[in-house]
C-alpha cells in the first residue's frame, strides 16, 4: 500500500541523505521525496512517499525513528489527510491545438504561465492522481518536459506535526 | 580557560573520563598527538593497523562497559578504521572515534588523504558528526558519548577537520556536565500495562523458555535475570552474545540455542508455548528458518530499541525499554501476584527437557590420538577456573569456545557475534588486558583468523599486555571448510592455506614465548606452563585434528528442530581429509 511519510529533521547537511541512505541500504522503496525547511529555520520538513506491507512500513518509520536527526514523524495514511503535488509541462503547439490545450487545463484548473510561438507550459496543483490523469488526457507526442514536485501532504483538522 | 581545539579534544576526553585511546597518528592529526604528547592523564596506546585500534577499543568496552575510544587520522586511517566500527555498531557497543579529516577548506577538492568519512561510516554508525566550528568541539564530542552510550549503545564518529585543531587559534573551553537531543528520548522503563499483560501471559505458560541475549550483559542486567529465572523456575537459554549473562553453570541453564546451540536448547524453543525474549533481537543465525521457527509459542519480546521489535519475528507482546528497570517492574508484579506457574506443568516441562539433554549432543571423541579442539577448551576452562576473560576470532573455534567454557559472569566473553570479524580477537584480548591486567586473558582464535591482525602482537609488547593465544591450528578456514564438506561435497575452494607461518617463530620474533603442541597429553601441561607464566604473552599453537566439526548444527534454511548432529564415528564424515 502507498504511504506518505511526513517527518520533521534537524535542518543539517547531511540529514538527507541518512534518509535517503537508510532507504537504499534497507531496500525499502522510495517514490519521491520532498524537503524543504520550515518556519522554524532549524528544522525541514520532509515528505517521502513509499510502499510496502503493514509490516514493511512500520520498520520504515520505527528505523527513521532511530535516526538521531529525525524529530518526529507521522504517516499521513493513518488519519484523513489532504495532499498536493506542483507539476508543470511544457507542450509543444501548434494553431490547431493551442485552444484544445487551454480547454483541458481549464477543466483541471492549471495555468498557463509560459508561451511561445510553439509552445505552453502549464502549472497545475493537486493530488498525484489528478497530474496523472492531465497527461493522460493529453497527446503524449506534445510533451516536451513533465517536472513534478513530488508529493506533500497534511492532515486534516487540528492534529499537526510540529514540536 | 581558554584551550586550542587539539587540547580541547583532549581535554574533553580527560573530562569524560576516558583512561586509554586507541590510536595511530598522521597528517591530518598531528596537532592533537602534540597535543597527547603534552599530557599524561589520557594514555594512549599506539596499535600495529588502525583495525587493531576499534578492536582494542571494543575489546575494552565489552569488558568494562565503559565506552572504547578511537583515534584515526583521515583517509585510509579512517577506512582501516571501518571494519572495527562496523563490529561494533552489529553488536551495539559504545564507542567514540575520533578521525582526523584534511583541512575545511579543502573538503571535497580531492585533497590528499582525503575521504568523505562521515559518508563512508553512515550505514554502520550509531550516528555521526563533522565538526565546523570549533567553538562546539567540546560540546559534540559530548553529545557523541551521550549518544554511544544511552539507549541501545553503538558507535559513534567525530570527524574533525585539521584546522578545527589549529594551535594558533584558542577559544573558551567548558566541558558540558550534561547535554540533551531533542530529537533523541531513548526509553528507559517499559509500559507498565504491556508488562503486567506479559506477566499474565507468563503464569499461564506450560512450556515456557527464558531466550537471553546480548542486550542483557549491556544493560548490565545479570543479577535481575537470574533473580527472575530463579522465582518463576523457567529453562534459560542465551544467544552467543548473552553468554555470561546468565550462568552456565546453573541447572536452570540449557545452553546456547542457534545453529551451533545445544539439542535442549533448540527443541525447548521449538516446543515452547511462552518465549520471553530479554534484550535479543532474532538474528538469522538464531532463528534459522522464519517460518518454522517456534510454531507454538506467544511471544514477549523486552527490547530498549524498538526496531529491534517485531522486525523478523512478529511478536504478540512487546515492551519497550532498558531490560534491568522491566525485569525489575516485572518481578516486583510477579511477587505481588497471587498466581504462580504452574508446578505440574513445570515439571512435565523440566522432564521433556532432561530427555532432549540426556542425547548429550557435546559429547565428542575423546579417545582419538589427535587433539580435540573441544578438549582444549575444557582444559582450558579448568586452568583458568572458569575466570578468564576469553576474547575469540571468528569460526569453528569461536563455536567451541562458546559450546565449551561454560561462561557464569557477564563480560567475560567477547567475540564478534554480529559482524562475524576474522582478526577480532587479539587486538581485543589487549583491550580487555590493559582495562584488567590482574586477570587472566585469552584469545580463542584459529591459524586463519589469528593472520588477519597479527601484527598486534607487536603492540601486546610494547604496553606489556601479557595474554594467552590459544591457537587451534587445523590449516583450513575450518567453518568454511566445514560448509564445504556439508554443502559443497567436500569441494575444499580456496579453505586451505598451504603455507602457514611457523608460529613459535614468529611469536619469538615478536618477542612473546611460542609453544607448539601436537599431542592431547601435552596439552594440559602445555596450558598450565603458559598461564604461569604471569608477565609473558604465550602463543600456543595447538595442533588440532583437522577433520573435526562443530555439532550440533542447522544448516541453512533449516528449523530449529531439524538439528544435524555428531555421527557416531565422532569425527567429520569426510575420512580422506584424516
Amino acid at each position: 500500500m502507498r504511504h506518505i511519510i511526513s517527518i520533521l529533521i534537524e535542518n543539517e547537511s547531511g540529514a538527507l541523505s541518512r534518509v535517503a541512505g537508510l532507504f537504499s541500504a534497507r531496500g525499502y522503496n522510495i517514490e519521491s521525496l520532498t524537503v524543504a525547511p520550515t518556519e522554524d529555520p532549524s528544522l525541514s520538513r520532509m515528505t517521502l512517499v513509499t510502499r510496502g506491507s503493514d509490516d514493511i512500513i512500520e520498520q520504515i518509520t520505527k528505523q527513521l525513528n532511530k535516526l538521531i536527526d529525525v524529530v518526529k514523524l507521522i504517516d499521513l495514511a493513518d488519519s484523513v489527510h489532504i495532499e498536493r503535488e506542483l507539476m508543470m509541462v511544457k507542450i509543444k503547439t501548434t494553431e490547431h491545438t493551442r485552444e484544445e490545450i487551454r480547454g483541458m487545463a481549464a477543466i483541471f484548473r492549471g495555468k498557463i504561465i509560459d508561451v511561445t510561438p510553439t509552445t505552453y507550459v502549464v502549472e497545475m496543483t493537486g493530488p498525484s492522481s489528478k497530474l496523472d490523469a492531465f497527461i493522460a488526457g493529453i497527446d503524449g507526442g506534445t510533451i516536451i518536459e513533465v517536472v513534478r514536485s513530488g508529493p506533500t501532504g497534511i492532515s486534516r483538522g487540528e492534529k499537526g506535526l510540529h514540536l | 580557560m581558554e584551550l586550542n581545539g587539539a587540547q580541547i579534544v583532549i581535554q574533553s576526553l580527560k573530562d569524560e573520563g576516558v583512561e586509554y585511546i586507541f590510536g595511530y597518528p598522521g597528517g591530518a592529526v598531528l596537532h592533537l598527538y602534540d597535543a597527547i604528547f603534552q599530557q599524561d592523564d589520557v594514555k594512549h596506546i599506539l596499535v600495529r593497523h588502525e583495525q587493531g585500534a576499534t578492536h582494542a577499543a571494543d575489546g575494552y568496552a565489552r569488558a568494562t562497559g565503559k565506552p572504547g575510544v578511537v583515534l584515526v587520522t583521515s583517509g585510509p586511517g579512517a577506512t582501516n578504521a571501518v571494519t572495527g566500527i562496523a563490529t561494533a555498531y552489529m553488536d551495539s557497543i559504545p564507542m567514540v572515534i575520533i578521525s582526523g579529516q584534511v583541512p575545511s577548506p579543502v573538503i571535497g577538492s580531492d585533497a590528499f588523504q582525503e575521504v568523505d568519512m562521515v559518508g563512508i561510516t553512515r550505514p554502520c554508525v550509531k550516528h555521526n558528526f563533522l565538526v565546523k566550528d570549533v567553538t562546539k568541539l567540546a560540546e559534540t564530542i559530548k553529545k557523541a558519548f551521550y549518544v554511544a552510550t544511552t539507549g541501545r549503545p553503538g558507535p559513534v564518529v567525530v570527524d574533525v577537520p585539521k584546522d578545527i585543531t589549529d594551535p594558533g587559534i584558542k577559544v573558551p573551553y567548558k566541558y558540558p556536565k550534561k547535554v540533551s537531543i531533542r530529537s533523541y528520548n531513548p526509553a528507559v522503563t517499559g509500559h507498565k500495562g504491556q508488562i503486567k499483560k506479559a506477566v499474565d501471559l507468563l503464569l499461564t505458560a506450560q512450556k515456557p523458555i527464558i531466550y537471553s541475549g546480548g542486550g542483557v550483559v549491556l544493560g548490565e542486567a545479570s543479577k535481575e535475570l537470574t533473580e527472575f529465572a530463579h522465582t518463576l523456575g523457567f529453562p534459560v537459554t542465551n544467544t552467543l552474545m548473552g553468554l555470561g549473562a546468565y550462568p552456565a553453570t546453573d541447572k536452570q541453564f540449557v545452553g546456547m540455542l542457534g545453529m551451533h546451540g545445544t539439542y535442549e536448547a533448540n527443541m525447548a524453543m521449538h516446543e515452547s508455548d511462552v518465549i520471553i525474549a530479554i534484550g535479543a533481537r532474532f538474528d538469522d543465525r538464531v532463528t534459522g528458518k522464519l517460518d518454522e521457527f517456534c510454531p507454538h509459542a506467544q511471544i514477549i519480546h523486552i527490547d530498549v530499541d524498538p526496531a529491534s521489535i517485531s522486525k523478523t519475528v512478529k511478536v504478540a507482546i512487546p515492551i519497550v525499554g532498558e531490560v534491568k528497570p522491566v525485569l525489575e517492574q516485572m518481578l516486583e508484579i510477579i511477587r505481588e501476584n497471587k498466581k504462580k506457574p504452574s508446578k505440574k506443568a513445570l515439571e512435565n516441562w523440566w522432564n521433556q527437557i532432561e530427555q532432549w539433554r540426556s542425547v548429550k549432543c557435546l559429547e565428542y571423541d575423546r579417545e582419538s590420538r589427535l587433539i580435540k579442539p573441544q578438549y582444549v577448551i575444557e582444559q582450558l576452562y579448568e586452568v583458568t577456573k572458569g575466570d578468564a576473560y576469553i576474547t575469540s576470532d571468528v569460526g569453528q573455534h569461536q563455536m567451541w569456545a562458546a559450546q565449551y567454557y561454560p561462561f557464569d559472569k557477564p563480560r567475560r566473553w567477547i567475540n564478534s557475534g554480529g559482524l562475524g570479524t576474522m582478526g577480532f580477537g587479539l587486538p581485543a584480548a589487549i583491550g580487555v588486558k590493559l582495562a584488567f591486567p590482574d586477570s587472566e586473558v585469552a584469545c580463542v582464535t584459529g591459524d586463519a583468523s589469528i593472520q588477519m591482525c597479527i601484527q598486534e602482537l607487536s603492540t601486546a609488547l610494547q604496553y606489556k599486555t601479557p595474554i594467552k593465544i590459544i591457537n587451534l591450528n587445523n590449516s583450513y578456514m575450518g567453518m568454511v571448510r566445514q560448509w564445504q564438506e556439508f554443502s559443497y561435497e567436500s569441494r575444499y575452494s580456496h579453505s586451505y592455506m598451504d603455507t602457514i607461518p611457523e608460529f613459535v617463530k614468529l611469536a619469538e620474533a615478536y618477542g612473546h614465548v611460542g609453544m607448539r603442541i601436537d599431542k592431547p597429553e601435552e596439552v594440559r601441561p602445555a596450558l598450565e606452563e603458559a598461564f604461569a607464566m604471569k608477565d609473558r604473552t604465550v602463543f600456543l599453537d595447538i595442533l588440532t585434528d583437522r577433520t573435526e566439526n562443530v555439532y550440533p548444527m542447522i544448516e541453512a534454511g533449516k528449523g530449529h528442530h531439524d538439528m544435524t548432529l555428531r555421527v557416531a564415528s565422532g569425527t567429520s564424515t569426510d575420512r580422506e581429509l584424516a
